[in-house]
């Protein structure tokens, strides 16, 4: 679109109000710096594009940290490096916004090579603006990763030098090794040919992310004389001379035309489905129940469980807890957790109790179920005394030792393979432990089932196992 | 009813959902994995966010950039990522962003253990990052307040402009216990963020900094996140007690502790000691004015944390030179002291 | 005819748009210090074209204004 006349754009602010001191009208670039040239060909292009109220230009560390003085958008200043990862952020929580990562080469390919690589391979429906001037200009002129070989800065002084930092990295050729981004281009700012290019890429870039397209960058080679000890006009030649023949220009990627747009779906779901969702509807059987229906020895049991990983010992407690739940009584289940895990033995600790629960950990339990032998070994003598000890015997081939507690030893094992699968060990223990105990009722613990057990068409079989479990006792 | 058999990680994330979050931004760690995993689960169904990033570094600032327009959002991690996170922490903070952060704590320094330890108090409750700053932090001790307190954590965020951290250990984290959820149910919607960025022409005016070149400005902005950490000190405090009333010795400590604890005290009063539990909710603020109260009644208080004592410097500060003498004891490396282990303990500073 | 405009007191002196003007028509004015303490740039007064380089290459967003009417009819 031709302009009669070229002056500063409405993208930029009228007054540079964040700007501290008198001057509000100028930046705070040194003469001669890219960043201005770039700056003005991105205020152009949000006005040209009109989206300027829907621009949000994110500004990490570096010369471009007063971004936020300039443009007339929405302006986040963020940590060194981290642009790509916040973009992601303001994007993602507001999709409808025009996102803009602007970053020079110490942000970008140093300290936010990980960010930038990430949100790139994502895919992230962002626009990044890559300056890469060989150095860095804000903290004094050190070595950046794009500094060329030979090259002099304060923390390169004898000349970057392959052995000691490795050659300078090509960020766009870089990341076209990647499938997702949509449009990656390199330019330059040392001629006005290169500008115009530089312009046009400006403009593909926003327009690539208005689209929908996905990720866009366009690394622009920039002149820092201050920090390149050279005139501006000198830094235009530097630039071709030495920084072209090493970062070749022209796109790397461009899969624009190809691509469809994409515009994540606004959901809009009320409130009852979103309870539904989280499960936070569901009918459940619930039966408030004293805990003094209970015989005496068995109320507020503090239950150990304990085995064979594999053999359901954490499935086991689940369903005692969910169906203790179901009964109005607190409960609580934590799986063996740290240095208890030692020991060739899984096991989980159940409390069921009509107070609240101090400590849920139970190291002297009233219950204790023993899958295999170590378990009876190790926790036998924890059983509180009156407790009463369920043993596997299909597995275990001693009584406990004890004779201050009430032992019952059944075949659990035999019992399951009967039924098709040692799987269903634990819920025949189930069902003998109620049973014996008559802790829980028995259609609420069968109604808890569907609850703990994931895949529903093993349900019947383990209501059918806690049958058995019952009637083995 | 309304009523789950839940893991204390994933209660986090049903309150979090009740409280009108949007965006879930995580990496995985053990024992706080869960919290992803249900955040990975229930977020996309409804249309919200949720995001594995390509760090812990990352999961923050992306939180910062979400925080930034005004939505709800929370991030969770376990020591090593919360070391990882302080960068974002400190500027989110800088930048007053309301992010919720949970950590579910675990065996350090270094990698350590998966298995319970409460060794991140310094980093979390000291602020943690570079700068003036600290975040409000919530303790809860059991599956419902692991839902409860994230949905007062989101308010608190909102109120003060301000991380606000859920800080527990592995054990709460990987527990199941059953949560009853707010009746009548409602999810938040009505939280408003005037300061935010949106991408629109109405609050394009608006900017999320934390600069401040001019020595005097930052200062300026400096005493002002003072006043609101005072304005914190004033109104948030949260603590429970537990037979403290006629108590001779307080026993004291947060998360799994104060439930080993609080059976201690019962073990105790049967055996004619009596003792009483002061329970932290909040650890900034800390509960100072109560400690100083019991300090001036009682000769004793006992601390237990899973650390070298890391709350117990607090507690000291707050008695300063009260009667009562401090008394800690820790275990680290994942081991929780049973109710027998810490009757013995106090007994023994009982008996003198 | 187009020309262009210098706004004394953004320009920084940098000469970037001297050089980029294919009509060599700016050139650094020595008699003049600007508020920010440049030899502003200056329009020798004939010979642009509004071809728009030396504003594309200004770094500063208001220091160049280029009135190119008659360049529009191209």
């Amino acid at each position: 679109m031709a302009k009669d006349i070229l002056r500063k754009p409405g993208g930029f602010m009228d007054t540079f109000v964040y700007k501290p001191g008198q001057d509000k009208g100028n930046t705070h670039y040194c003469p001669g710096c890219g960043h201005g040239i770039l700056h003005k060909l991105i205020a152009e292009a949000l006005v040209d594009l009109g989206v300027v109220d829907r621009t949000i230009m994110v500004s990490p560390v570096g010369c471009s940290v007063f971004v936020y003085y300039y443009f007339a958008t929405g302006n986040i200043q963020v940590a060194h490096g981290r642009a790509p990862a916040v973009a992601t952020g303001l994007k993602r929580s507001n999709p409808d916004s025009i996102v803009i990562s602007y970053q020079g080469d110490g942000d970008l390919a140093a300290i936010g090579g990980n960010n930038i690589l990430h949100a790139a391979n994502r895919g992230e429906n962002i626009t990044v603006f890559f300056v890469n001037n060989a150095i860095y200009g804000m903290t004094g002129g050190q070595m950046a990763p794009t500094t060329l070989l030979g090259q002099k800065t304060m923390t390169s002084p004898y000349g970057r030098k392959i052995e000691n930092e490795g050659y300078p990295m090509k960020v766009v050729e870089l990341l076209s090794t990647l499938s997702a981004p949509a449009y990656l281009e390199r330019t330059s700012l040392d001629d006005s040919k290169n500008i115009a290019k530089t312009r046009k890429a400006v403009r593909k870039a926003i327009q690539c992310q208005i689209d929908g397209k996905g990720f866009s960058l366009v690394e622009v080679l920039s002149m820092c004389p201050s920090q390149w000890k050279t005139t501006p006009v000198e830094s235009k030649k530097w630039i071709k001379e030495r920084m072209i023949p090493y970062y070749p220009l022209g796109v790397k990627k461009d899969v624009i035309e190809e691509r469809a747009g994409y515009f994540p779906p606004k959901i809009d779901i009320d409130d009852e489905s979103i309870k539904e969702m989280l499960g936070l509807k569901k009918e459940k059987l619930f039966r408030d129940r004293a805990m003094s229906d209970v015989p005496e020895k068995y109320r507020n049991p503090q239950i150990k469980i304990a085995g064979f990983g594999g053999q359901g010992v954490l499935l086991l407690g689940q369903t005692l807890a969910e169906a203790g739940m179901r009964h109005g009584w607190n409960v609580s289940w934590i799986p063996s957790y740290g240095p208890e895990m030692r020991g060739g033995t899984a096991n989980c600790q159940v409390n069921i109790s009509e107070g609240p629960i101090g400590s849920p950990v139970v190291d002297f339990p009233t219950i204790l179920v023993a899958l295999n032998k170590p378990s009876l070994d190790k926790f036998e003598e924890t059983v509180q005394p009156g407790g009463v000890v369920f043993y596997n015997t299909s597995m275990i081939d001693r009584k406990p030792k004890r004779n201050d507690i009430e032992a019952i030893g059944l075949p659990f094992s035999d019992i399951a393979d009967e039924l098709g699968s040692l799987k269903f060990a634990n819920m025949v223990v189930v069902g003998a432990v109620l049973e014996k105990t008559k802790l829980i009722d028995m259609d609420i613990v069968k109604d808890a089932l569907k609850e703990v057990i994931h895949n529903k068409k093993f349900v019947e079989t383990n209501i059918v196992a806690i049958d058995r479990g019952a009637k083995a006792v | 009813m309304s009523k789950e058999l839940i893991k204390g990680n994933e209660a986090i994330i049903k309150g979090a959902l009740l409280a009108g979050a949007k965006c879930y931004f995580g990496y995985p760690i053990t024992p706080a994995s869960e919290i992803a995993h249900a955040a990975a689960f229930y977020f996309p169904a409804i249309g919200r966010t949720f995001l594995q990033a390509e760090s812990e570094i990352a999961a923050i600032q992306m939180c910062y950039g979400a925080a930034g327009t005004g939505v709800r959002c929370l991030t969770a991690s376990s020591g090593p990522g919360i070391s990882l996170k302080q960068e974002g922490i400190s500027y989110s903070a800088g930048s007053e962003l309301p992010i919720v952060i949970a950590d579910i704590m675990r065996g350090g320094p270094g990698l350590g253990n998966i298995a319970p330890e409460q060794s991140d108090y310094n980093q979390v409750v000291k602020g943690g990052g570079h700068g003036n700053y600290k975040c409000l932090v919530l303790a809860p001790n059991c599956g419902q307040e692991m839902c409860d307190l994230t949905i007062l954590a989101f308010d608190l965020a909102d109120k003060y402009r301000t991380p606000v951290y859920i800080l527990t250990d592995g054990f709460i984290g990987q527990m199941m216990e059953s949560v009853e959820f707010p009746q009548p149910l409602k999810i938040d919607q009505s939280h408003k963020a005037e300061w935010a960025i949106m991408g629109n022409k109405e609050t394009k005016h608006n900017l999320i900094n934390s600069i401040y070149l001019e020595a005097e400005e930052l200062e300026e902005h400096n005493i002002k996140l003072q006043r609101k950490y005072a304005e914190m000190e004033k109104n948030e405090v949260r603590f429970q007690t537990y037979k403290t009333e006629d108590a001779e010795i307080i026993v004291s400590g947060y998360g799994i502790v104060s439930r080993v604890l609080k059976s201690a005290v019962d073990v105790l009063r049967k055996q004619g000691i009596k003792a009483g539990l002061m329970r932290p909710i909040t650890l900034f603020p800390f509960p100072k004015n109560e400690y100083a109260k019991f300090a001036a009644k009682v000769d004793n208080i006992f601390v237990c944390e899973l650390s070298n004592g890391q709350m117990v410097d607090d507690v000291r500060l707050a008695v300063g030179k009260a009667k009562a003498k401090i008394h800690f004891y820790g275990r680290m490396g994942g081991v929780v002291p049973t109710v027998a282990e810490l009757v013995e303990k106090i007994t023994e500073i009982v008996k003198g | 005819m187009p020309k262009i405009v210098v706004q004394i007191d953004h320009c920084k002196g940098c000469g970037l748009c001297i050089d980029a003007c294919p009509q060599q028509c700016i050139e650094e004015d020595s008699e003049v210090l600007n508020k920010l303490g440049y030899h502003p740039a200056k329009y020798k007064g004939q010979g642009c074209t509004g071809c728009g380089f030396c504003f594309y290459t200004c770094p500063e967003p208001d220091a160049i204004i280029v009135y190119k009417k008659d360049e529009e009819a191209k």
